[in-house]
């Protein structure tokens, strides 16, 4: 009884537990560091003078491939974490311009740094950075599986994206075969299983039961225990990073927003940001507002519907029938504002495509209120069912550290207590005049990301209501102010309800796109779903999964 | 709650209750297959279960096992890595047995058409009855192919019947 209790108190002082620095403790918050900083300390312990080029919050820095592990022991020794990790091949813009491979890494308070290595096209290797950032490890499989650019000493290269061999394409991101390159060995996927007496194995998926995306999850278990989780996932993987090529920033956005449908924003305003970064454009007032008047729409339906789910997580179908009936109502909002029940179509390069319905915006205030009010009431009653609750405390617990050493965003780092949000650390459109409280939650279980979500919805609310009440007239798109300039790239991030979504991009000839990589929240939290679940039965594996809500979609692209 | 009325009062749910209950017996078990869709589809399939579209009323529930499965609800592209998963999954239905392609994705690729990852589409793959066309549909829609796709059922049973 104290248990619910004590959550139904913490969910009823609503902000009282949200704070600007939330769970970062002052003893490990580290230093701001700024360019001059970052440039200084990779000097030093490279030993020479770098290259670096970019701007005040972007830098790029030339290195070789063999110094990558050491400039990276450089930034994450200033507290930098990793942001994504990709393979390029250059030779589309110039035949001998090879390929490369790009660690990101976000200084605190700082500058993204880009470390770019060059590669050789004869046999293009670089030492794993996994055992440095073991958020990498995917990052790397993928660029091994995509351009057959090798990490030397990585843990697990088995094939990640790329699950059988594609005849006549072996490196389907490859601009022109390697000079090395011989036709790939059939590298058999071995699940990572457990051996033991009394240990038995669980194949599930890739299709499972119930309106779910598929992917193959292989338990090894004890009894009713988790002893370890092997996930083998991009079963939806659909190649939208070569399909987008060689189109037009205009004609990519359609693909690009499409990563996921239910993260449409996120991925629409990260992939314009970028594209604004090329094209030194700003998108005018209004745009600049309304899209995050789209984003909190988007989160708002997102955790309503999350946090339903995580009552079918437990079978109760009360919340999962409740909270649907809210997000239902969102989605009848979301239609009436845009057209599309997942705001799809809106977001572009220069600002938005559409305007926003102007009698859906004056109507919006109240009608949010009403779900709020809703949400509220059900949530209450969630928290104070000993039954519901007790299924989520000390459930797939995610330590700080775990989340820290495996890079994890969104939610699940909140409910861990890191408190990140791109919102806050690096505000883009009206998030910069906006204050957004970051809500963190400790104790890194089922109810810690139950909490955050609830918390978090209810922040979204206030700022629609708020965004509505004060949207700015005016135009809603300005033209690219120039042509984005061959080989130049940016990346460009955005808060989704999945936690940030970073997207990379290098521009071709004639405004078109010539890389472009995605980075979703999903991807990055992945590996920490997998992290939670051993010692848990192997029936709170749904539950689990269910509060992390990662979408396959977007990690699969 | 001020909306009042929970259901959807569109007459096609009707004509789909009394059309399964002719066919079928009652009721219509489906089985939904994520192709390689981008979770947009899939989520407007969920989105029948809420309170407002409450599908179970017309007789209609969501399996686990396909080989409980009366039709299968196909959204995406079909994916390389999934092609073989899908096969197994068609197969395992007893017959008769229907396919509904849901969304652009599952009929043609819609944006993600050409790529290397996949097909243009679920007909390459599984024999499709129904296409439901959409980006992704409105539940309504898919309620309305699924209607079409019950409605295929005295085709496929009288061919049987001929041979």
């Amino acid at each position: 009884m104290t248990t619910s209790r004590r959550a139904a108190a913490s969910l009823e002082a609503g902000a009282g537990r949200a704070s600007r620095d939330g769970g970062r403790g002052a003893h490990e918050q580290p230093a701001v560091c700024d360019r001059a900083a970052a440039l200084a300390s990779l000097e030093d312990r490279l030993g020479h003078a770098v290259e670096a080029s970019g701007s005040d919050d972007e830098v790029v820095v030339a290195v070789s491939g063999a110094e990558l592990p050491r400039a990276v022991e450089a930034m994450t020794a200033l507290g930098a974490t990793h942001v994504m990790f990709l393979g390029m091949d250059l030779r589309g813009l110039d035949p001998d311009g090879g390929l490369a491979v790009e660690e990101v890494l976000a200084t605190p308070g700082g500058p993204l740094v880009r470390l770019r290595a060059p590669l050789s096209p004869e046999r293009p290797s670089h030492p794993s950075l996994t055992g440095l950032v073991p958020a990498a490890a995917w990052d790397e499989r993928e660029s091994h599986d995509l351009f057959g650019i090798e990490p030397s000493g990585h843990p697990d290269l088995r094939p990640l994206v790329i699950h059988e061999p594609i005849e006549g394409l072996p490196h389907p991101l490859l601009r022109a075969p390697l000079a090395s390159c011989e036709p790939r060995p059939p590298r058999p996927f071995r699940a990572f299983v457990a051996h033991g007496e009394g240990v038995y194995e669980l194949p599930v998926g890739p299709i499972h039961a119930g309106i779910i995306e598929p992917g193959h999850f292989r338990f090894s278990a004890v009894g009713e225990s988790v002893l370890h989780l092997d996930a083998r996932l991009f079963y939806t993987h659909r190649g939208i990073e070569k399909l987008v090529e060689g189109r037009t920033f205009e004609q990519a956005l359609a693909i690009v927003e499409r990563a996921c449908g239910v993260c449409t924003v996120t991925h629409a305003t990260a992939y314009s940001r970028a594209v604004e970064r090329l094209t030194g454009t700003e998108a005018p007032p209004r745009a600049r507002a309304a899209r995050v008047l789209l984003a909190e729409m988007e989160r708002l339906y997102n955790h309503v519907g999350d946090l339903g789910n995580i009552c079918a997580g437990v079978g109760f179908h009360f919340g999962t029938s409740r909270l649907g009936w809210q997000k239902e109502r969102l989605l009848r909002l979301n239609e009436g504002l845009t057209g599309h029940r997942y705001l799809t179509g809106m977001v572009a390069p220069g600002g938005l495509r559409l305007d926003l319905d102007g009698a859906a915006v004056t109507a919006l205030a109240s009608a949010v209120d009403g779900i709020d009010h809703d949400v509220r009431a059900i949530v209450r009653r969630l928290v104070r069912s000993d039954s519901f609750m007790g299924r989520l405390h000390g459930t797939g617990v995610v330590t700080a550290a775990t989340a820290r050493r495996l890079g994890a965003v969104g939610v699940a780092a909140r409910a861990s207590g890191l408190a990140t949000d791109l919102r806050v650390d690096r505000p883009t459109d009206a998030y910069a005049e906006i204050d957004v409280p970051v809500v963190t939650h400790a104790t890194g279980d089922v109810a810690a990301r139950f909490h955050v979500r609830a918390q978090e919805a209810l922040v979204s609310s206030a700022i629609v209501r708020e965004l509505a009440g004060r949207l700015p007239d005016g135009p809603i798109r300005v033209p690219p102010a120039r042509v984005a300039e061959p080989g130049t790239s940016t990346l460009a991030g955005a808060e989704g309800p999945r936690g940030a979504s970073w997207l990379w991009l290098m521009a071709g000839r004639d405004g078109r796109v010539e890389r472009l990589h995605l980075r979703s929240g999903s991807f990055a939290d992945w590996p920490v779903v997998a992290a939670a679940v051993p010692g848990n039965l192997v029936p709170d594996f749904p539950l689990i999964n269910k509060s992390f809500e990662l979408c396959y979609a977007c990690t699969d692209r | 709650m001020s909306d009042g009325a929970v259901r959807a009062s569109v007459p096609v749910d009707e004509r789909l209750r009394s059309s399964i209950m002719r066919r079928l017996g009652r009721s219509l078990h489906v089985r939904h297959l994520d192709a390689g869709s981008c979770n947009g589809c899939d989520w407007e399939i969920a989105a029948l279960l809420d309170p407002y579209h409450d599908v179970q009323r017309l007789g209609i529930d969501f399996v686990a096992s396909p080989r409980h499965a009366d039709l299968l609800l196909v959204t995406g592209i079909m994916t390389r890595n999934l092609a073989d998963a899908a096969r197994r999954t068609y197969e395992a239905m007893p017959e008769p047995r229907l396919v509904v392609a849901l969304g652009a994705c599952a009929i043609s690729g819609g944006v993600f058409r050409g790529t290397y990852a996949g097909s243009d589409g679920v007909a390459e793959t599984l024999p499709v009855d129904v296409l439901v066309p959409g980006c992704p549909p409105r539940p309504e829609a898919i309620i309305e192919g699924i209607l079409v796709a019950v409605g295929r059922l005295d085709v496929r049973r009288a061919g049987r019947q001929a041979t």
